[in-house]
């Protein structure tokens, strides 16, 4: 019906008129109100130099590359005022900016006496035949006392000013580079951190298991055999050396060794129900992250309760998350106590609890911590949310893993 | 109709729905045995449920009644909705399953390393998402209308409500049964009809008059479709597949790349056998219904075709099991389109807390809501066709340059999507602002396609080609994880 299609038009024209009016309005009254405020032409100047410098800053942020020095050297060049900038590194022209692109490559000739010999230096003859460039000033990025590159800037003289700020801007650069290398160690540490924090098997799961099965082998010698190859088979996953991550569906795999071994311990009085939705199975999460949560809820939910304990484990997808929960119904944790635990102040028990918590918190942010829900005597409830989506080149190791 | 037929039907789909949403999992996957838990989805489960969750009012609506209208150049449209699953099983079902991405922003981000790119995605995401759940609404009006008498309004809101309430409480969160349960539900509503007017035609000596010739006649109504006009419509639909949000999220639930493109394959059979009926329920209409064509809602040719030809109680049995199956259509593609646009809204703007699911939830069915009780389409398999074409000039490219070219950048995706964008999405309002003034250009305008797909590629291709430096420095990596195969050589044991 065209009457009420022209009503859609017309609404959505409306709609976007109405948007424009108050984009337009919304940056005149910004620019309105800069633009009063704005000071005498020193501040100004100031200001201007120190917005090119963070502008410029934010690209260094990974260090001397094609794509961050070319997009910081634009930034660079309105701060020295000059006719072209290049950057380079020990080995070539990361960037040109400016006019005269044609000459980039005569910029690594330049730069290799400076580099050579860490002192900046003013060249008269840069480019002979194009008067803009006539003259170049090098000056070396100098970081840690180690040369990574130099920064040339054309002009058609280099006055002693220019000289002076080229010396001046490249000792700025090396200090973002520094920053960025300072950057890199930190993600180094966080990983080896995250290595470190890698879930441990427990000493006394060991003892016990070994304990439970050695009182089989003359009752039950058939029994006592099945219980050491899952002993081998929860070993195996729990020791392999590469990976930081799995499946929820390899992670229901090792706590179903691990209850099969606990339950030679309890018999009869632990029960387990699973209620795992079969889209999250083969959701990536960190390595040992469900089953210390399933031994923290059989070692002090049920192993001080009288009579029949429960673990419930479910699995769902929530939006774009997964949510994992495990709840036992057990004696229950001291609220404050687990506080202590998950701050990391007590180190007695539950120490699963406060490693997974920690891991979780390094590879998905602060939001992703363990949820707790739990009173003295009335059970635990602990849930657990990660993105559905980790594509992360770091898991690569995951498909030979599966495979092994 | 008997209004109450009409209403039992549908108060009885979404009370099942909503019952498999909420306790599905429950029942079915409550177990003490580790090996009933952690068996995956088998591809027959998932082909079965990516079929529920594509067919929507367009293919249960709205074939039948375009085949009404404009006869065998309608069958281009059931080709399409189909085929474009070919290109997605050649192209992307197992690569992007390898990716680990879950819906298409999170593919760019990883593919492209850009917080812009992934922004423009997901804007275009949403919009296609919102674009698609309104013909859904209007479907929903429009059979409303027909089964019960109410004011369409009722049927939209309805259904909008529905979705809202159950996403938002958490009965989506196994979504792979209620889809799968769908699909079936549809099948079986389309299929069982029209095999008893088939079989009541044969014995009371009713014919179609000559299959060949309701196909041959001018089509009813309608200007013929040019060349042109099928060309890009079957570009639209072979392309726009492959970029449907609700379709791809999907494939992250196949544990691997092989057994997504299992998945694709068999998704291939079910839409075939699924779009025999509509195309049955054209030509019967054809010959037995032609009025239905003017007198304005030819989209309801298959609600009242069983009643039309089959009098008394087994009629209206019949028809209470088509309008179920309409509204399956309805609630499964408008659900999980407002599952996958909620989750891109709640973790690109909203910091993905849960909280923010469910505001994005509520949000994606209440804009498309305005829209659809704003608007009023005559063509529900049209106006799908059109979200095709717009998903083909945007989404599309970028996941096919960004699978299959290692040379694709950031500017690149951006350019392209946005070119893509404004080609495709100007000209369509452009050709319903001029309606038939438009003259000669009026194809070029309403169907876009066959020129905004092939622009949105060049302009993605130049613009990279132009940025080379911009090229993310882990690609190598990337696609070595899209394309190398999952298990390659068996590790030595240790």
């Amino acid at each position: 019906m065209p009457e009420s299609q022209l009503l859609a038009v017309a609404v959505i024209g409306v709609l976007v008129i109405t948007l424009t009016i108050a984009l337009v309005g919304a940056i005149g009254f910004k620019l309105l109100r800069s633009w009063r405020e704005l000071g005498t032409d020193a501040e100004r100047a100031t200001y201007t130099t120190l917005h090119s410098a963070s502008l410029a800053g934010k690209h260094l942020r990974n260090g001397l590359e094609p794509v961050g020095a070319a997009k910081a050297s634009k930034h660079l060049r309105s701060l020295l005022g000059c006719e072209a900038v290049a950057i380079t590194d020990v080995a070539g022209v990361l960037a040109w900016d400016g006019i005269g692109e044609a000459h980039r490559e005569g910029a690594l000739g330049l730069a290799a006496k400076v580099l050579a010999t860490g002192r900046t230096q003013v060249f008269r003859e840069a480019v002979v035949h194009q008067a803009e460039l006539k003259e170049a000033v090098v000056a070396p990025i100098r970081a840690r006392s180690r040369i990574v590159g130099a920064l040339v800037a054309y002009a058609p003289r280099a006055k002693p000013g220019l000289v002076r700020a080229t010396s001046e801007v490249a000792d700025w650069v090396a200090a973002q580079v520094e920053l960025a290398e300072l950057e890199s160690s930190r993600t180094l540490l966080m990983e080896a951190e995250v290595r470190a924090l890698r879930a441990q098997i427990s000493p006394h799961f060991i003892y016990n298991s070994l304990n439970a099965i050695a009182s089989f082998i003359t009752t039950d010698p058939a029994k006592a055999r099945d219980l050491v190859l899952e002993f081998a088979d929860f070993t195996r996953y729990s020791f392999r050396r590469h990976g930081d991550f799995t499946t929820v569906a390899e992670e229901l795999r090792c706590i179903e060794h691990y209850l099969k071994l606990e339950r030679a311990r309890f018999g009869d009085r632990l029960l387990v129900s699973l209620t795992i939705a079969p889209e999250v199975l083969s959701t990536v999460i960190p390595f040992l992250s469900l089953q210390p949560l399933v031994e923290n809820a059989v070692r002090h939910g049920l192993e001080d309760k009288e009579g029949i304990g429960h673990i419930a484990i479910t699995a769902q997808a929530a939006g774009a998350f997964v949510e994992v929960t495990i709840e036992d119904d057990g004696v229950g944790i001291e609220p404050e106590h687990l506080r202590a635990v998950l701050a990391g102040h007590s180190d007695s028990d539950h120490v699963g609890l406060r490693n997974v918590d920690a891991r979780l918190r390094q590879v998905y942010g602060d939001d992703h911590g363990l949820v707790v829900d739990t009173a003295p005597g009335a059970g635990t409830l602990i849930t657990m949310r990660v993105p559905k989506s980790q594509p992360r080149p770091d898991l690569g190791s995951l498909t030979d893993r599966l495979s092994a | 109709m008997n209004a109450g037929v009409g209403y039992a039907a549908i108060i009885g789909v979404f009370a099942v729905t909503a019952l498999i949403g909420f306790y599905g999992l429950r029942i079915s996957r409550t177990t003490e045995d580790f090996y009933v838990a952690s068996r995956t989805v088998r591809p027959w489960w998932n082909a079965s449920a990516i079929g529920g969750e594509y067919l929507s009012a367009a293919s249960f609506l709205g074939v039948a009644g375009l085949i009404l209208i404009s006869g065998a150049d309608a069958l281009w449209f059931p080709i399409g909705y189909t085929a474009g699953y070919l290109m997605l099983l050649l192209f992307v079902a197992a690569p992007l399953r390898r990716s680990g991405a879950y819906t298409i922003p999170d593919f760019t981000e990883a593919r492209l390393e850009s917080p812009a790119a992934r922004r423009i995605t997901s804007l275009l995401v949403v919009l296609v998402g919102w674009l698609y759940i309104v013909p859904q609404l209007q479907g929903a009006a429009l059979t409303i209308r027909i089964a019960t008498g109410l004011p369409p309004w009722v049927g939209s809101v309805a259904v909008a409500v529905v979705v809202c309430i159950t996403v938002v409480t958490g009965g989506m969160r196994s979504i792979t049964f209620v889809q799968a349960f769908q699909f079936w539900l549809k099948l079986t509503a389309i299929a069982v009809p029209i095999v008893f007017v088939l079989i009541v035609m044969a014995n009371s000596g009713l014919t179609v008059p000559a299959v060949a010739e309701p196909f041959a006649a001018e089509p009813v109504g309608s200007p013929t479709a040019g060349a042109y006009r099928n060309i890009s419509l079957v570009i639209a639909l072979l392309f726009g597949t492959l970029g449907l949000p609700h379709v791809l999220v999907r494939f992250y639930t196949n544990p691997d790349g092989p057994s997504a493109r299992r998945t694709t394959l068999i998704v291939l059979g079910l839409l075939s056998v699924f779009y025999l009926f509509p195309t049955l329920y054209g030509v019967v209409g054809r010959a037995f219904m032609p009025d239905l064509a003017t007198s304005g809602s030819p989209d309801a040719l298959v609600l009242l075709l069983p009643g039309r030809l089959i009098p008394g109680l087994a009629g209206d049995a019949l028809t209470a099991l088509v309008i179920a199956g309409a509204f399956a259509a309805f609630l499964s593609t408008t659900s999980g389109l407002v599952v996958s646009v909620a989750g891109v809204i709640s973790q690109d703007m909203l910091g993905g807390r849960v909280r923010g699911f469910r505001l994005a939830a509520v949000f994606s069915s209440l804009v498309p809501l305005g829209v659809a009780l704003l608007t009023d389409t005559t063509q529900l398999a049209g106006s799908v066709g059109l979200v095709f074409a717009f998903t083909a000039s945007t989404i599309c490219p970028l996941l096919l340059l960004g699978i299959w070219w290692r040379g694709l950048t950031d500017a690149g995706a951006i350019a392209g999507m946005l070119a893509g964008a404004i080609l495709c999405g100007g000209s369509i309002m452009l050709s319903r602002a001029l309606g038939a003034e438009a003259g000669p250009m009026g194809d070029l305008l309403a169907q876009p396609a066959a020129w905004s797909v092939p622009a949105a590629f060049a302009v993605m291709i130049g613009v990279s080609l132009m940025t080379k430096n911009r090229r993310p420095a882990g690609i190598t990596t990337i696609m070595t994880r899209l394309h190398a195969p999952e298990r390659p050589v068996p590790a030595p044991n240790r």
